[in-house]
């Protein structure tokens, strides 16, 4: 597996993969902010906030509908927010049974659940969109600059770089188990089904101590090579991410534009 | 690459502003004193060795087991991270884990990643370590049995804390939300406790070295205990009250006023200290939830101080 396996950043020379990390990462917290200050049912603004994510897609050169193709993973956890809907607060519009419930839609709730959707789709293809114009390290190292722990930005920063070496480990250890559970076609391994998963759970257990233990012997192997390179704590980087006048104006852009969001949604 | 999301990672904006700033506030604090404390006691070298913990993490989910019906269970890991690598270090792996699962898969939102990390890290680590924290020194079995108890109520009282901030955040109602979201961690938190244990009882053979008495007690003192207990305690007692009367937890949130702190913005806990130009604002409902994050900084630094003096 490849050093860059995880990364999801697409390569492509555009305005959006230029522009500062730091401002990337700004600017999206504030669109994610944002989206959470409008009321409910400020579909206006709403909807003008999808604009500007279309036309953020268009200064990526990924194609307008890049981030809306893929943003449809948080959408399982939208189960969570159904519950909404019968919201007691508001009219009531029908009376559904479903066994021993009485649910009770109420447009309320309907408004409310369509808010939080629309919401939470739009915050998730503003983050789709940063991690695809932005490479991984460079992302790490703009939480650096915006004042996040090194200790912790160092301990992303290990963890993104040996996340495709473990991942090679744990494909061994799945091979390894796959090529020693040879079962003859139709015939269970093992009679009993409840034992059966018992031992499959521990066979995972095991499988992860010797990954635990590889990756902790590894850990060391690591810390010893990096010392021997003159290692002192403090991860270092070639890109000196220097604010251009350009960044400023694109922040200062977008800082306006969600002000104006909001100045929509409150009219 | 099968990485599959567990169903316990809020996104964006199914929080309200004031519950994701107030978790914001508690697991920086948290995150705050672990990084102190493993700076402590250990320096540099503990970094790239958590670094790799974290990708053990984060690769050891990929490790799935079949469960019934076709579907098939994964590891979460907290459990086994809290007792091998100790509290402190624990909630830091997790902390990088649960970042780049949202930054990078948008598994967990950016705004509300502070609940996510409370929920998965911070909990977890409490409850796991302090109850195994407890029976340090005492035989094997007992041991594997508590760390199995750990890893089960873990999962639990992350479910339980998930569905308690979607109903204050107004986004779900608690009697529809929470029993599903019990009913399924109570299965995952058996595979997961299977899994532990079966991973401590390995390294029990392979490394004693990393388990025995003296390890676990330098990586957290006996305050851990007390939280472990109580907060198993709050889980153990609040779930199945709960699941079997939701309205009555809802009428007492509301008699307290917890439902409106969540829902709208929360001018009653600053009544006196209305700043005139703030008003019903967005603004204050951000003041209210950085003040709301300072008091539990401030109970933390009380906590943690008198810890210390109680150990010194």
């Amino acid at each position: 597996m490849h050093a860059d396996a995880f990364d999801r950043f697409h390569e492509t020379e555009s305005r959006l993969h230029r522009l500062d990390p730091r401002v990337k990462v700004v600017v999206t917290v504030l669109f994610i902010l944002s989206n959470a200050l409008l009321p409910d049912g400020a579909w206006a603004a709403l909807g003008l906030a999808w604009i500007i994510l279309l036309w953020a897609n268009q200064l990526s050169n990924l194609g307008v509908d890049f981030s809306f193709r893929r943003s449809f993973v948080a959408l399982p956890f939208a189960l969570a927010a159904v519950s909404a809907i019968f919201s007691p607060l508001g009219n009531q519009l029908a009376e559904w049974h479903v066994g021993p419930l009485v649910l009770i839609p109420t447009d309320y709730g309907l408004i409310k659940f369509a808010s939080i959707l629309v919401r939470s789709w739009l915050s998730v293809q503003a983050a789709i969109l940063l991690v695809s114009t932005t490479r991984f390290p460079d992302m790490i190292h703009a939480f650096e600059h915006l004042r996040v722990p090194a200790t912790l930005t160092t301990i992303v920063a290990f963890l993104y770089r040996y996340l495709f070496v473990l991942t090679d480990e744990v494909m061994r250890l799945l091979r390894a188990r796959k090529s020693r559970s040879a079962a003859a076609p139709g015939h269970r391994p093992c009679r009993d089904v409840a034992m059966q998963r018992l031992y499959m759970a521990r066979v995972t257990g095991n499988m992860a101590g010797q990954l635990f233990l590889r990756s902790y012997d590894r850990s060391d192997r690591i810390y010893n090579a990096m010392l021997a390179r003159g290692y002192t704590g403090q991860l270092r980087t070639l890109n000196a991410h220097v604010m251009k006048s350009s960044d400023w104006r694109f922040a200062a852009l977008s800082a306006l534009l969600i002000l104006f969001l909001q100045l929509i949604g409150r009219l | 690459m099968h990485y599959s999301p567990a169903p316990l990672h809020i996104p964006d904006n199914f929080l309200s502003l004031f519950i994701a700033i107030l978790f914001w506030g508690i697991t920086a604090s948290a995150v705050g004193m672990a990084i102190s404390k493993t700076n402590k006691s250990l320096g540099e070298k503990q970094i790239p060795l958590m670094g790799v913990m974290a990708a053990f993490i984060f690769a050891a989910q990929m490790l799935n087991f079949p469960v019934a019906g076709g579907t098939s269970g994964h590891f979460l890991g907290g459990a086994l991270a809290a007792i091998v690598l100790g509290p402190w270090a624990a909630i830091l792996v997790m902390t990088a884990v649960i970042a780049v699962q949202g930054l990078l898969f948008q598994d967990g939102g950016l705004v509300v990643m502070g609940a996510n990390i409370f929920n998965m890290g911070v909990l977890t680590a409490v409850i796991s370590f302090g109850l195994y924290r407890s029976v340090i020194g005492k035989s094997k079995g007992l041991r594997l049995a508590v760390a199995g108890i750990g890893a089960w109520l873990s999962t639990i009282a992350a479910a339980l804390v998930t569905s308690l901030q979607l109903w204050l955040s107004g986004t779900s109602q608690l009697q529809i939300v929470l029993l599903p979201m019990l009913g399924v961690h109570v299965l995952i938190g058996i595979g997961e406790a299977i899994i532990t244990v079966a991973a401590l009882a390995f390294l029990e053979r392979t490394r004693p070295d990393l388990l025995n008495e003296k390890a676990t007690s330098e990586k957290g003192g006996r305050g851990w205990v007390v939280g472990g207990v109580l907060v198993s305690l709050v889980a153990v007692l609040l779930s199945p009250l709960a699941s079997s009367n939701p309205d009555g937890l809802e009428r007492v949130a509301e008699d307290m006023g917890f439902l409106h702190l969540g829902q709208s913005a929360p001018f009653q806990i600053l009544p006196d200290y209305t700043v005139p130009f703030l008003g019903q604002t967005p603004l204050s409902t951000i003041v209210a939830g950085a003040v709301g994050a300072l008091v539990v900084l401030g109970l933390m630094i009380v906590i943690g101080q008198s810890l210390r003096k109680r150990n010194a």
